[in-house]
């Protein structure tokens, strides 16, 4: 290597000696950087885009709520038909305002930890922090994509719960301005919990399984497929209290149900300023959690 | 001015860069649990050059090219990308930043146009999506889903992302692996064009020899994290005045020759024979030949 003489392509020592004059500044951006709005709104379009062109998973996303509800509908109110709890409140109007807290947990905490974890390992995320796109466009872009599906997974469990269950709409601002924010809060902390969970799963092959246990234990103890949720056990009630779901469902309870439903609730009362403190803390939590384990890379690639 | 640097640091191994390298780094080292990765790198990549940094699998290779991508944090030593250090840049410097990343299976569902007019909104002024889709050949599959593509198109989509927003330095991490050999001609005509007219300076990391020979103006081999050699693949480890290799046929047998001066040698051999020697070649060692030295010899 040391006797080595100084002969190369005549290409290599023209091109390196014409760009060397062109110095060493890299901030030389002609046109405008572009504004964040936009790259979040390209980011939104681009996931809801991929989003629905995956057909099937389209399909079955949204119907397994209402699937669920279905049966569940079916099932319980032949079996509570004689036995109504509360006189002219069938069990399928519980289950239906259960199905709406719980398709909206299934659309921003499941689809969110299991698309991240995704996106970690076929190298979207990878490419875009190679990319000049800051991050909270990333996760901005994910916002988009939750509240869309949330808001198509509500309007489908709420149609199925109107044209078999007798579910009513409500009538005045009050229950709809209830649905409004027991809506944005339970996607929000829902969906901030998902990218924190998104961090769990070791791979995208155990994302599923991993997401989906637990968020099928916390419908079980949040009075989701069972009604009402004083049939649980105390401890269930407890745990599920500490949780998101439980609190969704009831605040959805409280926008659907006649006002004498109240008797069904644990407490007698529909507690909404728990809901919402107990919303906000998770929130505020599942925040903290995302920018405290947050990871750019897989666990088996760090 | 480069030829000089050049044959200098070949020769000595002074750094005596100019500060306008694409990059520029100086004892990079990187721990992974204790243990080295990166062992002391040092290296100069002029502007316009295609750089090639060969290594065996484990080397360093892919921890020194993700430091200087802004992807890793180095545990010591200097580096300089674009005038800036990766690690503490604003993002503004990878509008400079052109990335070819391996195992890249995103964006299945949307159509080669789609994707790289997306990315084409990250920039200030990205090139035409249009025209980067013709450059890399992939016009007439523009409205293709990405997973209908074949291994060699989808690599193509992965380059048009990575040079839509005009980058000054395309970083290509083994672009070509799983080509055939047709569509790997045709992504080093593609490469060449980028250095070549696109004023884009290329850092390349592959497994193949013979395209570091074919595209790289230099290459650096790096093995248990450190760089055992750098120079144009003609002369690298010194090949090009290695013993020359004669092979001819006489009197029905192969006879072989090795000496330092081929060319007096064959001069010498033919009037001997009286005229044309028959079956005469004259190699030296390959860039492989060479390459498997370094790295045997320092591991």
């Amino acid at each position: 290597m040391t006797t080595q003489p100084a002969t190369h392509s005549p290409r290599a020592s023209g091109a390196a000696g014409a760009a060397g004059a062109a110095g060493a500044a890299w901030v030389r951006p002609v046109g405008r950087p572009p504004a964040l709005w936009r790259l979040v709104l390209a980011r939104g379009a681009l996931e809801l885009r991929q989003f629905f062109r995956e057909r099937d998973a389209v399909v079955f996303t949204f119907a397994l709520p209402a699937v669920l509800l279905i049966l569940l509908g079916s099932i319980f109110d032949t079996q509570l038909n004689d036995r109504a709890i509360v006189p002219g409140i069938p069990a399928s109007q519980l289950l239906t305002a259960g199905m709406i807290a719980a398709g909206i947990a299934s659309t921003s905490f499941v689809n969110l930890a299991i698309g991240i974890c995704s996106d970690r390992d076929d190298g979207t995320i990878k490419r875009l922090r190679g990319a000049p796109m800051p991050p909270i466009a990333y996760f901005l872009g994910k916002v988009i994509l939750v509240l869309v599906t949330a808001l198509a997974e509500v309007a489908i469990v709420m149609t199925v719960g109107i044209a078999l269950f007798d579910l009513r709409l409500p009538t005045d601002l009050g229950h709809w301005l209830t649905l409004a924010w027991v809506f944005l809060l339970g996607v929000t902390g829902c969906a901030l919990l998902g990218v924190a969970m998104s961090s769990v799963p070791r791979s995208i092959r155990s994302a599923a399984p991993v997401v989906n246990l637990p968020f099928l234990v916390l419908q079980f103890i949040s009075g989701i497929f069972i009604v009402p949720i004083t049939e649980l056990p105390s401890l269930f009630q407890h745990v599920a209290a500490l949780f998101p779901l439980k609190w969704m469902a009831q605040g959805f309870r409280s926008v659907f149900l006649p006002d004498s439903g109240v008797a069904l609730e644990p407490a007698g009362a529909w507690e909404h300023g728990r809901i919402a403190l107990v919303l906000s803390a998770w929130c505020i939590g599942g925040l903290i959690l995302c920018l405290t384990t947050f990871r750019w890379r897989s666990r088996r690639d760090s | 001015m480069s030829v000089l640097r050049r044959s200098r640091q070949s020769a000595d191994g002074a750094h005596t860069a100019p500060v306008t390298d694409a990059v520029r780094v100086r004892g990079l080292r990187k721990l992974y649990r204790g243990v080295p990765a990166v062992d002391g790198v040092d290296l100069d990549i002029a502007h316009g050059e295609i750089f090639a940094l060969l290594g065996p699998n484990g080397a360093g290779k892919t921890t020194t090219v993700e430091i200087l991508e802004g992807f890793r944090k180095r545990d010591a030593g200097e580096v300089t990308v674009l005038g800036a250090d990766p690690q503490r840049a604003p993002m503004s410097w990878r509008y400079g930043i052109g990335l070819v990343l391996q195992d890249a299976h995103d964006m299945a569902e949307l159509t080669v146009a789609e994707t790289v007019a997306h990315f084409a909104r990250y920039y200030p002024t990205p090139r035409d999506p249009a025209e980067v889709i013709e450059l890399v050949g992939l016009t007439a599959a523009a409205g293709k889903r990405i997973r209908m593509l074949s291994g060699g198109q989808r690599r193509r989509v992965d380059v048009a992302i990575g040079v839509i927003g005009r980058p000054r330095l395309l970083f290509l991490d083994e672009p070509t692996t799983g080509f055939d050999p047709e569509a790997r001609r045709q992504f080093w005509d593609l490469l060449r064009d980028l250095a070549g007219t696109q004023d884009t300076t290329i850092l390349l990391t592959t497994h193949y020899l013979d395209e570091a020979e074919a595209l790289a103006d230099r290459v650096a081999v790096i093995s248990a994290g450190r760089i055992v050699a750098v120079g144009p693949p003609a002369t690298l480890g010194g090949r090009s005045a290695a013993d020359a290799r004669l092979r001819w046929i006489e009197g029905g047998a192969v006879r072989t020759l090795e000496t330092p001066e081929p060319t007096a040698a064959a001069h010498a051999l033919s009037q001997r024979l009286g005229g044309e020697i028959p079956g005469l070649t004259i190699t030296r060692p390959t860039l492989e030949d060479v390459y498997l030295t370094l790295i045997g010899s320092s591991s």
